[in-house]
């Protein structure tokens, strides 16, 4: 298994190996492509923090920079003055993330156990019936219809937990985390007289740590980002989880502008520009803050999950 | 293993009746959740008409296939569909290989590491963020470009107005998004190179760029080939949340941008074509299926240890 540490470590030994000219040549070029491609992925954030900043003054006058122009907190302003909605979204968000992970973490260690364990007869067969979703679906309009019309999830926070919980890449990373586990160790529990159920919670799970901070990270993320569950079946604004309050947002203050321009209003005390960014910060600024942390998990899973299983 | 006469379901199901039930909530999750909207697929043969759900609707044939071609969507669509998704695989793909086999080549640990870090950090932004990113970046008002277009005293470029521009910005931003993801990736796979075959390679003379050529290129062969395989597979699929993010309802671009996903959510929700969406999805999840069973069998035939499953 690939852990990050693996990653970074590779090619140290190739460093004692003296430069020649192409070298010199080849590693200015790869300095700079990597440098400059980095510098290309932070630019949007860079004029994400900086607009968020800048008075809306500035802004319709001069437009948005990478910089503030004049620093000023009134889209923050506006956004804690009547923070109601915010903090709502907020805990629609946590909500959904927290009983979304837990559940979607159980069933997935559950499964994932299931389909390595070796003396299961059907695992390969149930492995088939799991991947076959990737291969084929019913597409949005069924999905949709179903949904709604048979399984009653429009404006249920299920429609925002259900969909999210069960993903065939994550079992399969996780299934290669068990897979580490030796199958010994279940053969003498189960001597020993431990249950099904016993063996799992007791044994298993524990050993599973890596695994299910792996997937959990995933499970939360996709949550956390989630719009378009929220786009389709909600329809009560107090559900809206903090990613779609963010588009709603940003689609009122669109259409309100375009009204006001068309009327020859100036909305002048709407500062709809920094509003928007401002917004999109409170919404993206804990996975900023946890991401530094966690990335770590990220890079092992995403390798994990590159392996064929 | 004994192998007695006991070994049918029935036998299998006594023996481990706690693995079952383990299993037993992602089994009817998935149930649910995929394989049940799957059915609703009949839809695309059927007149549907609300006051009697999916079953009762009438049949009507291929009607709905001929309304969605011969008004010439269909086919709009599809290209666009193709085209977009082509153009993604080839760039995002590319950049991530040579972004990985710069970023394994850097030896500088903390170059390395922020590059790195910075460079995964858009996976992790939800695209209704990489929507205000778009709009802050391009809009013609206060968009960056036109901020420095307009400090260099050239005249504003109104990019909503220019279908043109956006398969361009679509693949920078898809590109933008997933380098990172996909360079883990593809540095797993050079990891997983024993590094004596480069020290070795190095001790007779070998170049960087021959080492690059001949250890490196060869080393991720087989991860491209299941990563162009996994695309190839969705094909006929937009990337809706992308697409929807970054165009929105802008009806100008429709043309240069309409995506399958696109169009069928937004005939969905605006005036709900039930029986010409289901057409297009129908087309759509029935045709991506046929093309990764054949693409598959083919590379199973020319390589066994090249295919997907």
């Amino acid at each position: 298994m690939a852990s990050s540490k693996d990653l970074e470590s590779s090619g140290i030994s190739s460093s004692k190996i003296r430069l020649s000219g192409s070298s010199k040549v080849f590693y200015v070029i790869c300095y700079t492509v990597v440098i400059l491609v980095a510098l290309i992925c932070l630019i949007p954030f860079l004029l994400l923090i900086s607009g968020s900043f800048t008075s809306e003054q500035w802004i319709r006058f001069n437009g948005f920079s990478l910089w503030p122009g004049e620093f000023s907190l009134e889209a923050y302003n506006i956004i804690f003055k009547t923070p109601m909605r915010i903090v709502r979204a907020y805990g629609v968000s946590i909500l959904i993330t927290a009983v979304g992970t837990l559940l979607g973490l159980l069933l997935t260690a559950l499964t994932a156990y299931v389909i390595s364990r070796k003396d299961f007869k059907y695992r390969n067969a149930l492995s088939f019936f799991f991947y076959f979703t990737t291969l084929f679906n019913g597409g949005m309009v069924s999905t949709y219809i179903f949904y709604i019309r048979y399984l009653r999830l429009q404006d249920s926070l299920w429609a925002l937990i259900l969909p999210g919980m069960f993903n065939v890449f994550y079992l399969l990373i996780m299934r290669t985390f068990v897979n580490t586990i030796p199958f010994a160790l279940v053969e003498s529990a189960k001597l020993d007289g431990a249950g099904e159920w016993r063996i799992f919670f007791t044994i298993i799970l524990p050993l599973l740590k890596s695994g299910l901070a792996t997937i959990g990270l995933f499970l939360a993320l996709g949550y956390w980002n989630d719009w378009y569950n929220a786009m389709l079946y909600m329809k009560t604004e107090a559900k809206y989880p903090l990613q779609y309050m963010l588009y709603a947002i940003q689609q009122q203050t669109q259409a309100l502008a375009a009204i006001a321009s068309q009327a020859g209003i100036q909305v002048q005390n709407l500062p709809s520009n920094s509003l928007k960014l401002a917004m999109a910060v409170v919404a993206t600024g804990p996975i900023l803050i946890l991401y530094p942390f966690v990335q770590r998990y990220f890079i092992a899973g995403i390798a994990v999950g590159s392996v064929k299983g | 293993m004994i192998h007695t006469k006991k070994n049918g379901f029935v036998a299998e199901f006594k023996r481990n009746k706690a693995l079952f039930a383990m299993a037993a909530p992602a089994i009817i999750l998935v149930l649910v959740m995929q394989y049940l909207p799957m059915s609703g697929l009949v839809l695309a043969f059927k007149n549907y008409r609300y006051d009697l759900g999916v079953f009762r609707s009438p049949w009507n044939g291929l009607n709905n296939f001929k309304f969605l071609f011969s008004s010439g969507t269909g086919w709009l669509i599809t290209r666009n569909t193709i085209l977009y998704n082509l153009l993604n695989l080839i760039t995002s793909q590319l950049l991530a290989v040579i972004i990985a086999i710069f970023l394994t080549e850097i030896h500088r640990k903390y170059v390395k590491k922020v590059s790195q870090t910075i460079i995964l950090l858009p996976y992790f932004i939800s695209w209704v963020v990489v929507g205000v990113f778009v709009f802050s970046i391009f809009n013609y008002e206060t968009g960056l470009i036109n901020t420095i277009v307009k400090a260099t005293g050239g005249t504003p470029i109104n990019f909503y107005q220019m279908p043109g521009a956006w398969p361009f910005i679509i693949c920078a931003f898809n590109a933008w998004k997933w380098t990172g993801y996909n360079s883990v990736i593809y540095i797993a796979a050079i990891t997983g190179i024993d590094d004596a075959i480069n020290e070795a390679a190095a001790i007779d003379g070998a170049t960087i760029f021959q080492r690059i050529r001949y250890i490196t290129i060869p080393s991720i062969r087989p991860t491209l080939v299941t990563m162009i395989l996994l695309q190839v597979g969705r094909i006929l699929r937009g990337d809706f949340e992308m697409f929807y993010q970054i165009i929105g309802l802008n009806g100008q671009l429709y043309n240069a941008t309409d995506v399958i996903d696109t169009y069928v959510f937004r005939s969905l929700v605006t005036n709900p074509d039930i029986g010409m969406t289901s057409a297009a999805t129908f087309y759509q999840s029935v045709l991506c299926f046929v093309i990764i069973m054949v693409v598959n069998a083919i590379v199973k035939r020319v390589d066994e240890e090249y295919a997907l499953f």
